[in-house]
């Protein structure tokens, strides 16, 4: 039976129903792994970290470690059966450092004791020697030797050397763009359990129990088949547990073969923030060759990224900040080039964004730059470059811009903004306030949606029906907050007509579906939900033919609807079909699966079209800074977000808001700060400063854009939305970029950092006033 | 050093256990007693994952001596819902889906729970400071003061009628 996705009726999907353990999360009883019951015997463990940034490892001796009482056992480097390598996508990244340690914090080693606390201090007396060499810390001292972790990547259309040669006017600059700590509230944990023949079970709080799956097998020196990965919840990811995952889980299994015991390993705060990577820090330098009316016609970015010590994820991070460096922009001539710089640093990975908050974050200050330097209206400069028919609809990496809302959800974020009235309020408050500044800015977000490397893009699914009617639901997606089980359940519930009470959400197990790409890049309810729409839409087909021979009529005339099944006026419960399915010897589970259509990507030359499709979305902010002190402060900020037909308003919404407050936080107040010696010195909360209940917009406006159906066939014609809102927040910093500009002349562009913290903001201050007027570039 | 003798009333229930003098409230809780609601999130009493309600006060549990809580009266996320449920709070972080992945839930109504006590009635703003020792980073805590709101409107609903 096939089921055109655009005319079911919808009777769960488009709810906005709770998260799925809601319930259990207020009452204080979902189990994240550290709540779960120990088994007898279990051992916990601690890593053991480099305390230099680079440097030759003369000797790793855990003899002292041993000697406290109650500590059982040390595993180093030398003590892998396996592979001690667990790189994510290129070979030679070791779990354990074995020769050379590469940055503050990177693990040499795990010990396991009766006690937390007697782990932690065991990890202390492992003694380390390293004979120290001359670390590399900055991204332009990488770049000047050409010391990069992997070949360095251009995305590039048209002649842009003739473009900026025959420009009017051409605009050069730079942006220092800060890095991110992803501080998910629960520290990265494992804990895995021996069992006979060499298997083991490890429960992870990962996105990626394949990964982790594989890892843990090799480092071991076994069979992916010899491995379990469960994952039920996690207290948090946003990217930093999609490769960084695979050290916890690999190293408490290290502990567990080699004690015959089961191992817990949870990250202390500091450990967690010193030993896992974040989100790259990068700094851009451009030029652009433009018309006098603001319209680029050609433009040269080069991205310097912090890759850190690996490649880990550097590679497709920056793909995707080169494929959104054109962000909303038709730009004819365009290079774009990205340099993974070698750092001795921890090696940053996969964060909300994935490259494409930095790529966004640079075109958008570019346009910026554009329009205060020949002193245009900014949303002119950007309305004239907007893709579509009258400038062109080609990505420099050859994609069509289809189904393009940029006009829709501009010009609806203007209005509902109030935007012209808010303008000249603040402009007028402007004049008259030397000290208190006020800002504004609107702008747009075109997010490409798929892994950028098409082979992720598949999903599998495992449902089953009961004989009781009951339905049991398992998909390869993970749950860490986002909202994704409940989603999916809807979407199950939605094929069989039946209450979302009777669909049974089931922890991620790569038993049950294997082969699964990370819960990342936002695409989760995409493939996982598509892939559960097909074993349940399969199981259905199956059902409906008993159905129809049950009832005696053919099989079209079969309706499931509010958990029965119809023919004409007479209808049996879904629970008595299931059970005829069984006694009819019809199979009542299937293995569902997915794969994104449409996509395909040449990683040689970086074209194709990496993308299902496009989300748009679009915000205006308003801020307020104080020039004396630096401090800013986001007085209103509005936004609108394409999340398609959205399956699940409610969570949608939670997503963009969180999104936005965390792309806030990168923008404004959090920084990495490391010293001279390479440490990172911003480890805990008390140095490191996340968004707080006060620190949000006081005048918060949400909105997802109505009537909107993706144009291409997703599921239920949804849209994704886990990444693109936090590039919103970019409407922010650009707001406080226009009440810097109020400070200086006409005609001249802030120099402002990412992130926009006091003192940055003191220093634009500064060098505004100090420039005077107008005098040619910034 | 020797073990003291420590007596504390969780969620109505006397408990008495020997503690190591340095041992922390939070890990007495955790380990102990089963008592898993309250999380360890940062370990340095910034993040408000482990608050608990102590004597009437918001403590952050990953920083309070199980000796300092000697005779004590403590509640816990599983101590605020009554035979019939949920506790108001919890039933309005559900409806207003004022959670993501949950993990700073249990402190964020706990801390919750006392502010309605210290504020019975409180703006937006006395919401937002109130609340300003628990961190969340999914949430971007707009549906937390809504849900708050809520709860407090209804608290104090059922107030008047009771008068």
């Amino acid at each position: 039976m096939n089921i055109d996705v655009r005319s079911v009726q919808r009777a769960t999907v488009g709810r906005g129903i709770a998260h799925d353990s809601a319930r259990k999360h207020v009452a204080g009883e979902a189990d994240y792994i550290d709540d779960m019951p120990e088994l007898p015997g279990t051992l916990h463990a601690a890593l053991v970290t480099s305390p230099v940034a680079h440097g030759k490892l003369i000797a790793l001796d855990p003899a002292g470690a041993l000697a406290i009482e109650s500590v059982v056992a040390f595993c180093g480097p030398d003590d892998i059966p396996g592979h001690n390598d667990i790189g994510p996508i290129l070979p030679g990244e070791p779990l354990f450092a074995s020769e050379i340690v590469d940055y503050v914090g990177q693990p040499l080693g795990v010990v396991a004791a009766e006690t937390f606390e007697a782990a932690v201090k065991a990890s202390r007396a492992v003694h380390v020697d390293v004979e120290e060499r001359e670390p590399v810390l900055d991204v332009e001292t990488a770049h000047e030797a050409e010391s990069y972790v992997i070949p360095s990547q251009t995305v590039a259309e048209g002649d842009v050397e003739a473009g900026l040669a025959s420009a009017e006017q051409l605009i050069e600059g730079r942006l220092e763009i800060g890095g991110q700590d992803h501080f998910y509230l629960e520290t990265q944990i494992a804990y895995a359990i021996p069992g006979e023949d060499g298997d083991m079970t490890v429960h992870s709080s990962t996105q990626h129990p394949t990964e982790v799956q594989h890892h843990v097998a090799h480092v071991l020196g076994g069979l992916a088949n010899s491995v379990d990965v469960f994952v039920r919840r996690m207290g948090g990811g946003f990217g930093g547990k999609e490769s960084q995952a695979t050290i916890i889980a690999a190293a408490a299994a290290l502990l567990a073969r080699k004690t015959r015991r089961p191992v817990k390993l949870r990250l202390k705060r500091s450990v967690d923030m010193s030993a896992t990577g974040k989100r790259h820090d990068m700094v851009a330098t451009w030029k652009a060759g433009v018309r006098k009316n603001g319209r680029i016609e050609a433009l040269d970015i080069e991205y310097l990224a912090r890759a850190g010590n690996t490649p880990d994820l550097t590679g497709p991070v920056i793909t995707r900040a080169l494929t959104h460096s054109d962000n909303s922009y038709f730009i004819p001539a365009a290079r774009f080039v990205g340099h993974a710089c070698k750092t001795n640093t921890v090696s940053n990975t996969a964060f909300r964004g994935f490259g494409g908050p930095q790529g966004i974050i640079a075109i958008e200050t570019i346009i910026d730059q554009v329009a205060r330097e020949l002193t245009l209206d900014p949303n002119v400069v950007r309305a004239i470059n907007y893709y579509g028919p009258e400038t062109g609809e080609v990505t420099p990496y050859g994609q069509p811009v289809e189904h393009n809302r940029l006009v829709e959800v501009t010009e609806t974020i203007l209005a509902t903004s109030e935007w012209q009235r808010r303008r000249a309020e603040i402009d007028a408050h402007n004049a008259t306030s030397p000290v208190l500044r006020r800002g504004l800015a609107m702008m747009p977000v075109k997010f490409g949606i798929s892994f950028n490397l098409t082979s992720l893009n598949q999903a599998g699914a495992l449902v089953h029906v009961y004989q009781d009617g009951s339905v049991h639901l398992n998909h390869g997606g993970t749950e860490m907050g986002q909202g994704l089980f409940m989603k999916v359940a809807q979407v199950v519930a939605e094929v069989f007509q039946v209450d979302i009470e009777t669909v049974k959400i089931t922890a991620t197990a790569t038993g049950k579906v294997p082969n699964t790409s990370a819960t990342a890049a936002s695409t989760g309810s995409d493939i996982n939900g598509m892939a559960a729409y097909n074993a349940a839409t399969a199981i259905k087909g199956r059902m409906t033919n008993v159905a129809a021979d049950h009832l005696e009529v053919p099989a079209e005339e079969i309706v499931f609807r509010e958990g029965r099944v119809h023919a004409g006026n007479r209808s049996i419960s879904f629970a008595e079909l299931a059970k005829h399915t069984w006694a009819a010897r019809v199979q009542l589970s299937e293995a569902g699966y997915y794969a994104t259509p449409k996509i395909h990507w040449d990683v040689k030359t970086l074209k194709g079209r990496p993308f299902f499709y496009y989300t748009y979305g679009a915000a205006v902010a308003e801020v307020a800074i104080d020039t004396l002190t630096g401090e800013s402060r986001c007085l209103r900020a509005d936004l609108l977000q394409d999340c398609g037909a959205s399956l699940n308003p409610a969570v949608d919404l939670g997503q963009i808001e969180g999104a936005f407050v965390q792309g806030m936080g990168w923008l404004t107040c959090e920084e990495l700060w490391w010293d001279e010696k390479g440490r990172l010195r911003t480890i805990g909360p008390s140095t490191y400063k996340i968004p707080g209940s006060r620190d949000v917009p006081r005048d918060f406006n949400v909105a997802i854009l109505e009537n909107a159906p993706n144009g291409e066939e997703t599921v239920f014609r949804s849209k994704a939305v886990g990444e693109p809102p936090l590039m919103l927040a970019v409407s922010v910093w650009l707001a406080i970029r226009d009440a810097i500009a109020s400070c200086g002349q006409p005609g001249i562009s802030p120099k402002l950092k990412a992130p926009a913290t006091p003192e940055h903001i003191l220093e634009a201050v500064d060098d505004i006033r100090a420039r005077g007027s107008a005098t040619g570039v910034a | 050093m020797s073990k003291m003798q420590i007596n504390i009333t969780v969620n109505g229930k006397k408990q008495e256990l020997l503690a190591e003098p340095r041992e922390l409230l939070i890990h007495v809780l955790r380990e102990r007693l089963g008592v898993t609601g309250p999380h360890v999130g940062c370990d340095t009493s910034h993040c408000g994952a482990c608050t608990v309600d102590m004597d009437g006060k918001s403590v952050k549990a990953c920083t309070v001596f199980a000796a300092q809580a000697n005779g004590a009266d403590i509640t816990t996320i599983e101590g605020l819902g009554g035979p019939d449920g949920l506790h108001v709070l919890q039933q309005m972080f559900k409806e207003h889906h004022g959670l993501q992945c949950g993990f700073c839930t249990p402190g964020m109504i706990t801390r919750a729970y006392r502010l309605l006590q210290e504020i019975p009635n409180p703006s937006e703003e006395e919401v937002r400071f109130g609340m300003a020792g628990n961190l969340c980073r999914c949430t971007g805590y707009q549906n937390i003061v809504k849900a708050i709101l809520a709860a407090a409107a209804e608290l104090n609903a059922a107030k008047e009628a009771a008068q």
